[in-house]
């Protein structure tokens, strides 16, 4: 929140929704600077489609403001309307008619003059892989394609800030890389990109800035490497098979945290090499022989579980050490 | 949330057109729904006149049996039927339509709101009045013989589209407050009914004393009436006609206002 200096493309403050007496949004803030990706990460039921919908004017908050691409949200969702594209989880694609149809509504629905449409939509069709799928009804279209053809449809436009509610869920993985890169070009050409997942891997590869949405609150928000100094450094984990060895194992060594169920005890280590050739050292003068060892670097898995809770580790969720581990069972 | 009353005018306009285009692709590519509601009519013209008709004529007339004379008498009401019958194919379109995801990204453009279904119900008007000539063609062809005058047939024309646009826009409404397009069928059903429960088939003069107010003053039998007047030179009567039109504007106005609050309404999470 440093740059204060860049044009910020969204900016809400306190956003607040409930449903009856289920609050799905508990007051969040978040900023984003044009021309950049902001990832709302989250477990399903997070709120993350909620704040989507808000944001995009589909529903209205409760409470708090914003304001997207310097427009209010409620007092000119018009001005809104014209500058965000918005793809969403269930595709936006009119399955009765083919994906030129489709296309060709949007860029009568934007206003654009026949010819300018035309170009637009053969454009844009060229480079979503989609001539060839062109004159087929969209509700033949595999998933992949009815999530390009989608994304292609809010494209017509060139909205000056995009919405994607999680649109690699459901994707192949082929698919899923597909999409990235669309994303990537996306930013390269300067249109900002607000973005919900509950991949932290996508997260990861895509944003400049992630907030993790949990229960309706942001619980943290920074770079994807802030976020990672989040949770506590790497480690070495050595598994046993020997219940009897993992005991020597575990007297002989003193700064481990021990799991016995699964055998395993993890030394804290931040990965590098010299830091594993003194692990190995150290384990051949104690004479340990463990059935498996292998080194862990945190990663976002670890600030999301270690922020949200995994719901495997509810009993024993106390601190991050437990429910990192308990992440990892999940896994 | 406010509507799209920042939209200039114009831009309107060329949504209402991208939207009514939409629709009658829609309706062109999958005809099988306005086709099969179009059945229920054309098979009770059938049935009444070919295996009913010659005691229905014989009980309105008080005379004779002729099933010719009858053809006459059930045209008018027939084509009504038909309005309403399609209207049901409006509903369930509409229900269908906002289920779809595309109503989404619809409602997050900056269009004009209303051309959503401003589109529905040009489109299904367009389809009811093709309709209506279908099943006026299949009366001509088994005997209706109108004596109207070109002026006659113009205002008739008018009557059946400004009741068309009515039961449109009340077609519509329903379908929004459809969760599915089984829900817009049935609560739909007392719409279709109603021309059952008019002139349509007999005289309100034939019903029971109970039923008989209901029965001639709702909406289609003042429909029916004016349009008989109109096409078989009956006396139509000023209550009717002024009923006919009264009905027609009123159900407007309240489809229009209803549909629109309905679709303002934000949508289910």
């Amino acid at each position: 929140m440093t740059s204060t200096d860049h044009e910020l493309a969204i900016a809400a403050t306190g956003l607040r929704k409930a449903y009856g007496d289920k609050t799905v949004l508990d007051g969040i803030d978040f900023q984003v600077p044009a021309g950049t990706v902001f990832s709302l990460l989250g477990p399903n039921g997070a709120g993350k489609t909620t704040a989507v919908n808000i944001l995009s004017t589909l529903i209205s908050a409760d409470g708090g403001e914003a304001r997207i691409g310097g427009h209010d949200l409620v007092a000119e969702a018009q001005a809104v309307r014209a500058a965000i594209g918005v793809t969403g989880q269930f595709s936006a694609v009119d399955g009765l008619i083919t994906g030129e149809e489709n296309m060709l509504l949007m860029a009568d629905l934007h206003h654009l003059p026949r010819a300018e449409g035309r170009r637009v939509v053969a454009e844009l069709l060229e480079r979503f892989d989609l001539v060839e799928a062109a004159k087929k009804a969209a509700s033949t279209y595999s998933g992949g394609m009815k999530r390009r053809l989608d994304i292609a449809m809010t494209l017509v436009g060139s909205p000056r800030v995009i919405f994607l509610d999680e649109p690699t869920t459901g994707l192949d993985p082929r698919s899923r890389h597909t999409m990235w890169q669309i994303i990537r070009e996306l930013v390269a050409g300067g249109t900002t990109v607000f973005l919900t997942t509950q991949y932290l891997e996508e997260a990861d590869q895509l944003a400049d800035r992630i907030a993790v949405l949990n229960g309706g609150r942001i619980v943290a928000e920074g770079s994807a490497e802030e976020l990672k100094r989040l949770v506590p450094g790497g480690h070495v984990r050595l598994r046993f098979t020997d219940p009897v060895t993992y005991e020597q194992a575990a007297t002989a060594l003193r700064e481990t945290t021990r799991d016995d169920e699964a055998l395993t005890l993890q030394i804290p280590s931040g990965g590098s090499q010299r830091e594993l050739r003194a692990i190995l050292d150290w384990l051949d003068a104690a004479g340990i022989e463990a059935d498996e060892l292998s080194v862990h670097t945190p990663d976002l898995d670890d600030v999301f579980f270690a922020l949200t809770g995994s719901p495997a580790a509810t009993d024993t969720a106390t601190d991050t050490d437990t429910a990192v581990t308990a992440k990892e069972t999940v896994r | 949330m406010s509507t799209a009353s920042s939209a200039p005018r114009a831009y309107a306009f060329r949504d209402n057109l991208t939207m009514l285009r939409r629709n009658l692709l829609h309706a062109r590519r999958y005809p099988s729904l306005t086709l099969n509601l179009l059945l229920t009519p054309v098979i009770l013209l059938l049935l009444f006149v070919y295996v009913f008709g010659n005691v229905m004529s014989a009980g309105i007339t008080g005379g004779h049996a002729d099933r010719s004379q009858y053809v006459d008498y059930l045209v008018p009401g027939i084509l009504f039927l038909t309005v309403a019958m399609t209207s049901l194919g409006t509903a369930v379109s509409v229900a269908t339509d906002m289920t779809e995801g595309i109503m989404a990204r619809f409602r997050t453009m900056a269009i004009s709101r209303a051309s959503v279904l401003i589109g529905h119900v040009v489109g299904s008007v367009i389809q009811t009045m093709m309709a209506l000539v279908l099943v006026l063609g299949i009366g001509l062809a088994i005997g209706f013989r109108p004596d109207a005058a070109p002026l006659e047939w113009l205002a008739a024309a008018g009557l059946m589209a400004l009741v068309s646009v009515a039961v449109t826009w009340l077609a519509v409404g329903i379908g929004l407050i459809s969760p599915n397009a089984e829900g817009a069928s049935n609560i739909g059903t007392p719409l279709v009914m109603l021309p059952f429960l008019s002139s349509a088939f007999v005289p309100v003069d034939a019903m029971p004393g109970w039923f008989r107010w209901f029965a001639e003053y709702q909406p289609f039998s003042p429909f029916i009436e004016t349009l008989r007047g109109l096409l078989l030179g009956s006396e139509i009567g000023t209550e009717n006609a002024v009923l006919a039109i009264g009905w027609s504007l009123g159900l407007t106005v309240l489809g229009y206002f209803w549909s629109r609050a309905v679709f303002n309404r934000e949508p289910r999470q």
